[in-house]
């Protein structure tokens, strides 16, 4: 109990700081970059929507800095993040309600298939041990962790969208389709889906590849695999119940931890897809310097990370008494 | 057959890196250990790899004019030329030489791997160090602040700072990059300190009344040196993905001559779509090639200093003398 409290603490507290960090970040640059942006909708915006956006970023406001604070942190409580600038008149939560499902589908199920995959491909090379596997994965995946995952996305395009012209480059679905829950219409978004996705799961499954062989190889060197040797157990079991069982954990916590990042760990594989994700609406706020939306998009983000990271703490320490204690 | 913990009889030294700790090192073990760690370099196929892709790039970086001829800046070549000996990436849209874009842009990635790697890995050090050995409530604030930066998502921070920074240069993505990047090293050295503190060498230490100061700097944070250079190289690969992803989205400078400032200019002209496909290809290849470099390096000292987790390889009998 005394750990759950703990935890439910942290989690307060993180959100707290990266909500001071969204307040107090403007305001500390030199020259309030909102003035400037506020400034350029000066004319399509109606006035009520920028005077509330002019409080929220201390502009041209006679509250003082504490009073500010309080109102913001009041405006969050109540899930009022403002009007968008750039897709204005719509709010902010409705920008960000259509954008979320995109990421949802396309970074979700690839980092479930990556974390499937990978971990599998790891149990099989620390099994045989100095195999073709074995010798290949470790060094291609160490490689293909250091380039950029936008980069493998643009080679993507060139190759299979620009060349073979087999999949569609940009967009989550052709622009000429009416969203409806047909047939060809699902079949279009899981096309388009295809290349973001591969490039998501080259630039992920190394991770769990290596971690899961590293694991696995220490695992197997234990006392009580060889005594299971020694009794003579068939060697998938051995392979499953005693070694990979055990070898698991840490692929699974940081699982649980990846599902968090699902929501902002593709911002530049959206970006470069134009896909009209969380991350695309990110860059979108960013370039058109629609600080709301961007304010709001980040506490998400992070809220998605912390709450992850709440889940697998207590996960663990259901799973593994001894953590309980630990501080 | 291949189950044993086999470590090769022919291969090297056990560890490259000092695991005790050497109080006072005296000029003939440093050269000693420099030996054994050159050694160690050169029998693991990977840390040769990254070695020689590293100084590569450090050569380039440090004379670029030797082997580039051209301006990367000057935009007075003919537009959106292929490769040929005159260009040999060809031009981009806007007439520059993109080979000369190309080797003049290490200098500046490299600063900023260099750069960030060094300052982040030097304040982890500060603080994990400080947060063990001061205990009680300094560790307390420091280990809040740092697990708190720990999990606040890296790169949408890095979006929102560089957005409020607006064309941030070198100098500002290695501070932005240092100030947001420190933290998991932090936890780590702080977590090795904590396993230091009761050992028998730094009581010791104690008993003989040497000072605070002297006890961080000469018993402990040698014993933790290589956890110190496997975090630098791992910072250093993390500067170079994110400070290049951020310039490619264009919060870079984008007069700078840099990988991701090309690729930015790339995108922005559709070099894609419209067959420059080398503008796009060679940027992104170099930045894959130099983050090889750190991680190959960083895998490496992994396999040095845990010899279960070397290649097994195929036993070929030698009859060495």
């Amino acid at each position: 109990m005394r750990f759950a409290l703990r935890r439910v603490g942290f989690f307060v507290l993180t959100l707290w700081a990266a909500l001071t960090l969204n307040f107090f970040l403007p305001r500390l640059m030199p020259g309030n970059p909102a003035e400037a942006m506020l400034g350029k909708f000066r004319g399509p915006v109606s006035p009520q929507a920028l005077k509330a956006l002019e409080v929220a970023f201390g502009v041209e406001t006679k509250e003082g800095l504490a009073g500010q604070y309080v109102h913001y942190l009041g405006n969050v409580a109540t899930g009022n993040f403002g009007t968008s600038l750039y897709f204005y008149p719509q709010s902010v939560g409705r920008v960000i309600l259509d954008a979320l499902p995109w990421t949802l589908g396309l970074v979700g199920l690839t980092t479930i298939l990556a974390f499937a995959l990978g971990t599998g491909i790891g149990i099989v090379a620390a099994w045989r041990r100095g195999g073709r596997l074995d010798s290949i994965a470790p060094p291609v995946f160490v490689i293909t962790s250091a380039i950029p995952y936008f980069w493998v996305g643009m080679m993507l395009i060139l190759v299979f969208a620009e060349q073979l012209q087999w999949f569609p480059a940009a967009f989550g679905y052709s622009i000429t389709m009416t969203p409806s829950l047909s047939l060809p219409f699902i079949v279009n978004i899981v096309e388009h889906a295809i290349l973001p996705a591969t490039a998501l799961l080259i630039t992920t499954i190394g991770t769990w590849i290596l971690t899961m062989r590293n694991t696995m190889v220490t695992t197997l060197a234990e006392d009580y695999v060889r005594m299971a040797r020694a009794k003579g157990l068939p060697s998938r079991r051995i392979m499953f119940d005693y070694a990979a069982r055990n070898a698991i954990l840490p692929n699974l916590t940081g699982f649980a931890m990846s599902l968090g990042f699902v929501v902002g760990g593709a911002i530049l594989v959206e970006y470069v897809f134009n896909y009209p994700g969380v991350g695309y609406m990110l860059l979108q706020a960013v370039s058109q310097e629609d600080y709301p939306l961007m304010q709001a998009l980040f506490l998400l983000i992070t809220v998605a990370v912390l709450v992850a990271i709440l889940l697998a703490d207590i996960a663990t320490a259901i799973l593994d008494p001894r953590t309980r204690t630990a501080d | 057959m291949a189950m044993m913990p086999v470590s090769g009889p022919t291969t090297a030294p056990p560890a490259g890196l000092p695991d005790q700790a050497l109080p006072v090192p005296t000029a003939g073990r440093r050269s000693q250990a420099l030996s054994r760690l050159v050694r160690a370099v050169r029998s693991n196929r990977k840390a040769t790899v990254g070695t020689v892709l590293l100084v590569i790039f450090i050569l380039l970086a440090l004379f670029p004019g030797v082997i580039a001829h051209k301006s990367p800046t000057a935009t007075i070549y003919p537009r959106s030329l292929g490769p040929s000996a005159q260009h040999l990436f060809g031009t981009t849209a806007l007439g520059q030489d993109i080979f000369a874009q190309a080797v003049y842009g290490t200098q500046q990635v490299l600063v900023i791997a260099f750069g960030v790697g060094l300052l982040t890995t030097g304040i982890a050090v500060l603080i994990g160090v400080a947060a063990a050995y001061l205990g009680g409530a300094w560790d307390g604030v420091l280990n809040l602040i740092t697990d708190v930066l720990l999990v606040i998502p890296l790169f949408p921070l890095l979006i929102v700072i560089a957005t409020y920074v607006q064309n941030a240069g070198t100098a500002v993505l290695v501070v932005v990059l240092t100030l947001t990047g420190w933290s998991y090293t932090a936890r780590q050295l702080r977590a090795q300190a904590l396993s230091l503190r009761k050992r028998e060498f730094l009581e010791a230490a104690r008993v003989r009344g040497e000072r605070r100061m002297y006890i961080v700097m000469v018993e402990i944070i040698p014993t933790m040196t290589s956890l110190i250079v496997a975090s630098f190289l791992t910072n250093a690969l993390y500067a170079v993905l994110f400070g290049s992803s951020l310039q490619f989205i264009g919060l870079g400078d984008p007069n700078s001559v840099s990988w991701g400032t090309m690729l930015y200019w790339a995108e922005n002209n559709a070099a894609l779509q419209t067959g420059q496909y080398l503008w796009a290809i060679v940027p992104g290849a170099l930045i894959a090639l130099l983050g090889a470099a750190f991680a190959l390096l960083n895998y490496a000292f992994d396999e040095i200093g845990n010899p279960a987790l070397r290649p097994v390889r195929r036993i070929r009998v030698k009859r060495a003398g």
